[in-house]
């Protein structure tokens, strides 16, 4: 794809206090005539540079939280603040610019491009912002090789496991060196054992290039690692913790 | 460039469906080349014989071509060898010309007094040899043939060339030996009329004047003798004798039963007797059929240059079914490659709305990632656009080999207008243009089918996208 003309996003990654404040935020959907509720008023900062978990049961709304922090879903009333950016007041292409830059994401089901190789895969981040050749060779690469697939480069999703998409999923996500990473349920699909091993490989990386992760999850595997959990029922915040300290 | 990547990837993600959009564009662009190559052959055919009839231009008097036509002789152009000697040696007109020849049109009555019939006929008189060089036009290479040769020679004012009606009708046939020539019926003899009677046998000096004609001859000989008479310029009457040594079946049975050439001297001795010989037109024959209007406005500024009231009229005016033939041609040629753009619209708006269906994740996935709206109309008309020139080139290639095999075969036809038979050819070489409108034209076609998915996927909600399963 070719480069886009990135809208001008303030730079904000080392500035100082939350990475993302939430403020007495609503969602509602639509479905038909029936209104339903995902999110009713929640308000919380997510510290930088930490593990947080955004937890609950199936249903209780922990995913929309995470659209809206990364920007692909907008809230019904409230307002967001990523980076310090009010992200309600930007455009559709300000705000896939946004994205493009700030926000990093891993899913549940990889999503990785499948006729794009592992190694391509996470190239298409750094075209998007128009990084030179060179210099997505050489990021690409050495991402390629932080997640421990350098002899996968050229293989295509549907000849990796699903640990191996995974892992290109989190080298994709990081690559442009986001401000944050959000990753929705990013074990659910797999094994035990491989779950256990992204989680190292995610926190190993959080550690190394200094990113937030915000996760939805509710594995409790996941959340023994947590910096921060949030935990959310019936579309409300119903518990914060922090660092073992309860807010 | 990584557009591009991924639209040609997914172009074969999907083989089947994707070999089946591509065979619909390359047979669709095969079907137009091929027919479009034909109807080239076709023009090109149909200009080599008219161009071999009537020359690129004719020369006329002015006012001939629209009123002359009825009373050649009353417009012959003055001087006319003068005018040939203008055109023939004029240094622009001598390089673009192949033929420059004159013409005199007449019509009269042709009688066959031996077998008491007789019927108006119309005719030309042309100089024998530049007749037969005209016939030697073959600019395009079609092997169309508009003329046969003649038979006749310049120094030979005695001969002549009929349709077979003429020859029919006068009772000749079986002086010729023709086929598809019956002999006149008998029909049940009729009570005389004694108030028409007298019409019905040729006047008593005409009869007499074929007789003593007849008599000079050699009745025997193989080749049989028609009169032909016609008012001279003056308004007499006159006569001339006409050995028939030839008979060429004429396309239109109007000018089969009525067509009579002749060696022009002979055409002028029954048009002008012992006046002052002039032509009905004069006819010029270029080498190439793309001077024609820079040899016209030679023409027209020598004419004028020298105070000539004469005009010139191109082939396509001397010969107004070459228009007809063309735009009919033309108007079928624009309806099959509607119907093949249709085709190829619906085809292509299929395959890329299931395409979409099938990559909305795909769509959700890229948008997350940064992706405009934009950039992923994009996508999907680069895919679509892909198709279409993949189907066009290898539809291109096709045709020539469709071309080749043609072209190379024995297969003969008998083009409009045309009696002879002529090899059947498919001008796809040299027919760039034909090929760059096709090609480009299913490159947009493509480009457009692919449009109205490509909106659908751009408009996609994010995390409607990213949940489809």
């Amino acid at each position: 794809m070719k480069t886009q003309a990135l809208a001008q996003i303030p730079e904000t990654k080392h500035a100082g206090g939350p990475v993302v404040r939430l403020s007495d935020v609503v969602k509602v959907y639509k479905e038909g005539d029936v209104e339903v509720s995902a999110i009713k008023g929640i308000t919380f900062d997510i510290p930088r540079q930490r593990f947080s978990m955004i937890v609950g049961p199936s249903g209780s709304g922990k995913t929309t939280p995470l659209n809206l922090i990364g920007c692909i879903d907008k809230p019904t009333q409230g307002t967001i603040f990523v980076g310090g950016q009010d992200v309600g007041a930007l455009n559709d292409n300000a705000i896939s610019d946004f994205r493009a830059q700030r926000v990093g994401f891993i899913f549940q089901n990889f999503s990785l491009i499948p006729v794009l190789s592992a190694w391509e895969n996470i190239e298409h981040p750094l075209m998007l912002l128009g990084v030179p050749a060179a210099e997505r060779r050489e990021r690409s690469t050495r991402m390629l090789e932080a997640v421990g697939l350098s002899d996968q480069r050229k293989r295509r999703p549907n000849q990796l496991s699903g640990g191996q998409k995974q892992r290109v999923a989190i080298a994709r996500a990081l690559v442009k060196g986001p401000d944050f990473v959000l990753a929705d349920e990013p074990t659910a699909n797999l094994d035990s054992q491989t779950g256990a091993s992204i989680i190292d490989l995610m926190r190993r990386m959080q550690e190394e290039y200094s990113t937030t992760f915000v996760f939805s999850t509710h594995d409790s595997h996941l959340m023994s690692h947590a910096d921060e959990t949030f935990t959310i029922r019936d579309g409300q915040l119903v518990n914060h913790v922090s660092g073992g300290s309860r807010c | 460039m990584l557009t591009l990547k991924i639209a040609f990837r997914n172009i074969f993600r999907n083989t089947r469906r994707s070999i089946t959009t591509l065979s619909t564009i390359a047979i669709g662009a095969t079907a137009v080349l091929v027919f479009g190559a034909y109807i080239t052959y076709i023009q090109y055919g149909v200009q080599t014989s008219a161009v071999q009839r009537t020359g690129h231009l004719q020369v006329f008097r002015n006012g001939y071509f629209n009123y002359g036509t009825a009373a050649p002789a009353d417009w012959g152009i003055d001087s006319y060898q003068d005018v040939l000697r203008l055109i023939r040696e004029d240094p622009e007109l001598k390089r673009l010309t192949a033929v420059v020849t004159p013409i005199q049109s007449l019509a009269g009555i042709a009688g066959n007094f031996e077998n008491n019939t007789s019927k108006p006929f119309f005719g030309t008189g042309f100089v024998p040899s530049d007749r037969d060089r005209m016939k030697q036009w073959d600019e395009y290479g079609t092997g169309s043939q508009g003329l046969t040769n003649s038979g006749l020679r310049d120094n030979d004012l005695t001969k002549g060339i009929t349709g077979t009606g003429v020859v029919r009708i006068l009772g000749l046939c079986d002086r010729l030996h023709l086929n598809d020539c019956p002999p006149t019926p008998k029909l049940a003899a009729r009570q005389p009329d004694p108030s028409t009677s007298a019409l019905a046998t040729p006047a008593p000096d005409l009869a007499e004047l074929a007789t003593r004609d007849n008599s000079a001859d050699d009745t025997h000989s193989e080749e049989p003798i028609i009169d032909l008479l016609a008012a001279t310029a003056g308004g007499a009457p006159n006569v001339v004798t006409l050995r028939v040594s030839r008979v060429e079946i004429q396309t239109l049975k109007e000018l089969d039963d009525n067509y009579v050439g002749m060696n022009i001297g002979l055409a002028q001795n029954l048009i002008y007797g012992r006046g002052e010989h002039q032509v009905s037109g004069i006819v010029v024959q270029l080498k190439r059929t793309e001077d024609l209007e820079k040899a016209r406005k030679r023409l027209m500024g020598l004419f004028k240059e020298y105070g000539l009231d004469l005009e010139a009229r191109d082939f396509t005016e001397l010969n107004p079914q070459y228009n007809q033939i063309i735009g009919m041609f033309r108007s079928i040629f624009a309806f099959i490659s509607a119907i093949i753009a249709m085709v190829v619209l619906f085809t292509v708006t299929n395959a890329m709305g299931m395409s979409v269906i099938e990559r909305t994740g795909e769509i959700g996935t890229s948008r997350a990632m940064g992706v405009r709206r934009h950039g992923i109309r994009k996508q999907f008309l680069a895919e679509g656009s892909l198709l279409g020139v993949m189907g066009a080139t290898v539809g291109v290639l096709l045709a020539y080999l469709v071309a080749y095999a043609i072209n190379h075969s024995t297969l003969t036809w008998s083009p409009p207008g045309q009696v002879a038979r002529a090899p059947l050819r498919l001008y796809l070489i040299g027919a760039e243009w034909l090929i760059a409108t096709t090609w480009i034209g299913l490159l947009v076609v493509s480009a457009l089918s692919a449009l109205v998915p490509a909106n659908r996927a751009a408009r996609m909600v994010v995390v409607d996208a990213l949940r489809h399963v």
